[in-house]
């Protein structure tokens, strides 16, 4: 089983430009009492790829990208992102490589006793300590506008609706400028016309600062529009890794239901 | 025949009731192990936070932020519970002091009741209504909907920055609101006296004083220095540690107002014993 996935990982690096995997996951196993959620992951992330994870609500996608910035502790396994060991590091030095992930939360997790202002100044102020007063400023109306929010920048979280919540979400993860993106479900509950502004959105943000990124998604436009390579999760392991194509005529029911 | 029966009779109670015994047992080290899991969680945070308090990075602003906010919260409920705790304390004691022909010791003992006693505790009591279910809430709520998880991504230490700062904010602010408790009590206190009487408000203040020394107040300020330490600690615990789902923010909230209550008033016992034994 797991020499055939390797074997697979090998031959399929459709657009990426070179070989050098940025995440590398291995034999991840994470269990909540008793219950098996992820029970043999491998999988690898390449530089500058952008990597679709599909698979049923509930299969633990959620976790598996926690693990990699160890919001949650695996059980067994091994994970290194920039050819450092996530497991074994210290508090500070985790800390550094943090700062090189962008972290897209499923429920957008904005900070609401803050304005969006603040909840974008926030991390940036913390991780960008070079910037100046101008460029802070500069910097937020720029990914606002990306995000095409530009006049919600005194609103308070609880004044925006769902969509709007998960954008200003997208623009405050961006906003740091990652090597490494996790979106977690970037385009749930939006409207198809926003949906495809976030899709471009997210290819922009690719091509323009070379970060490679794991989407986690169930919309298959999203997935058509950024997938350099799909992996589908079933039963707590990788069933399926393939370019966009071989999911898209693949005759495998599991696969089929997710491309109706 | 008999006799055979009887042995079994014997022999099935006797491992009915081992088998009882045997769940019991493991129901009751399932309850231990749970309770002292527990103690070790909150060992645990105790010494995170002590750590993280002492880190060169204190969170300055949003200090002073909490500060203001629970001052502000609070002032007009402390100022009205304060005023009216002295002047039904007046009220009530006046009569049985008039019958020893001793109202000339009203004000005297109104204030030391108030600044050792019911200063502190009913504030702390009322603090640890608002600001401890206030933090139990709010940082239940940043739990469930992953904003503290945010924070550790963003390489935010979200125990410095919400939790360091809520404690110190509650450990410094509601000594100064137990204070102004104090001050309001013995302001109610002579509207109490000028009710029945009249006593202006010098002479009345210069008898309030006269039986009360500094080491009276040591104390009593020491004491609200723990109570606001404590009903930081029990709010930004029970918040911090909430569990998944939305319904965990009402049980963080109503538990830590519970816990913060109780541990105020087991506090206040074992200061009142340490007092009593220092001072005879
Ligand atoms: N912190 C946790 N404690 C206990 N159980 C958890 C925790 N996090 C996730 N789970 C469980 O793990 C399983 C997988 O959850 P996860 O959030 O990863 O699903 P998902 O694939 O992201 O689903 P969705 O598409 O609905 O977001 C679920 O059954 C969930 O109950
Ligand atoms: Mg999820």
């Amino acid at each position: 089983m797991k020499t055939k996935q390797t074997e697979t990982f090998d031959k399929v690096h459709y657009k990426t430009k070179n070989n050098e995997p940025v995440i590398e996951i291995t034999n991840l196993r994470k269990s909540f009492n008793n219950q098996e959620v992820l029970k043999d992951v491998s999988l690898k992330l390449f530089d500058g790829e952008n990597l679709v994870v599909l698979g049923k609500s509930g299969s633990g996608k959620s976790v598996l990208i926690k693990c990699i910035v160890r919001l949650l502790n695996p059980d067994g396994g091994t994970i290194s992102v920039f050819d450092e060991n996530v497991m074994a590091l210290q508090r500070n030095e985790l800390n550094e490589l943090r700062k090189k992930i962008g972290f897209l939360f499923q429920s957008g997790a904005l900070y609401d006793s803050m304005t969006v202002k603040q909840n974008l100044e926030f991390p940036l102020r913390r991780i960008r300590k070079d910037l100046s007063e101008k460029d802070i400023k500069e910097k937020i109306a720029e990914v606002l506008e990306n995000v095409g929010l530009p006049d919600a920048q005194n609103k308070m979280p609880s004044q925006l609706s769902g969509g709007m919540r998960k954008r200003i979400s997208l623009a405050r993860t961006i906003v740091v400028d990652p090597l490494i993106m996790l979106y977690d479900e970037p385009t749930t509950g939006l409207d198809p016309a926003t949906s495809d502004e976030i899709s471009l959105l997210i290819n922009d943000v690719q091509t323009k600062y070379k970060t490679s990124s794991i989407i986690i998604t169930h919309d298959i436009a999203c997935a058509r529009a950024n997938a350099n390579r799909i992996v589908l999760l079933l039963d707590g392991a990788i069933y399926k890794e393939g370019s966009l194509e071989t999911f898209e005529h693949s005759t495998d029911p599991e696969i089929k239901s997710f491309f109706r | 025949m008999r006799k055979f029966t009887s042995v079994i009779k014997v022999k099935g109670f006797a491992v009915h009731h081992s088998r009882r015994l045997s769940e019991t047992t493991l129901e009751k080290t399932q309850i231990a192990s749970i309770f002292f899991a527990e103690v070790a969680r909150v060992f645990l945070f105790i010494t995170v936070l002590v750590r993280e308090s002492f880190s060169r990075d204190f969170e300055l602003r949003e200090f002073f932020r909490q500060c203001f906010q629970i001052g502000y919260k609070t002032l007009p409920l402390v100022s009205v519970t304060g005023a009216i705790m002295g002047l039904v304390l007046t009220i009530q004691s006046r009569p049985v002091l008039v019958d020893f022909g001793a109202v000339s010791w009203l004000p005297g003992m109104v204030s030391v009741s108030l600044i050792k006693e019911m200063g502190p505790v009913i504030t702390a009591l009322i603090c640890a209504g608002k600001i401890g279910s206030g933090m139990g809430a709010e940082l239940g709520s940043m739990k469930v909907t992953e904003q503290i998880e945010a924070m550790e991504v963003s390489s935010i230490n979200p125990m410095r920055f919400l939790v360091v700062t809520r404690v110190a904010a509650a450990t410094l602010m509601i000594p100064l609101l137990i204070l102004y408790a104090d001050a309001l009590g013995i302001l109610g206190s002579w509207a109490g006296a000028n009710i029945k009487g009249s006593v202006s408000f010098v002479l009345f203040f210069s008898q309030a004083f006269s039986p009360v020394d500094f080491i009276d107040f040591l104390p009593a300020v020491l004491k609200s220095f723990f109570f606001g330490a404590v009903i930081g600690l029990v709010g930004c615990y029970k918040g911090y540690n909430a569990g998944r789902g939305t319904e965990s923010v009402g049980v963080a909230a109503n538990s830590a107002v519970v816990m913060a209550s109780l541990l105020v008033i087991i506090i206040d016992l074992i200061a009142v014993q340490i007092t009593d034994m220092l001072l005879l």
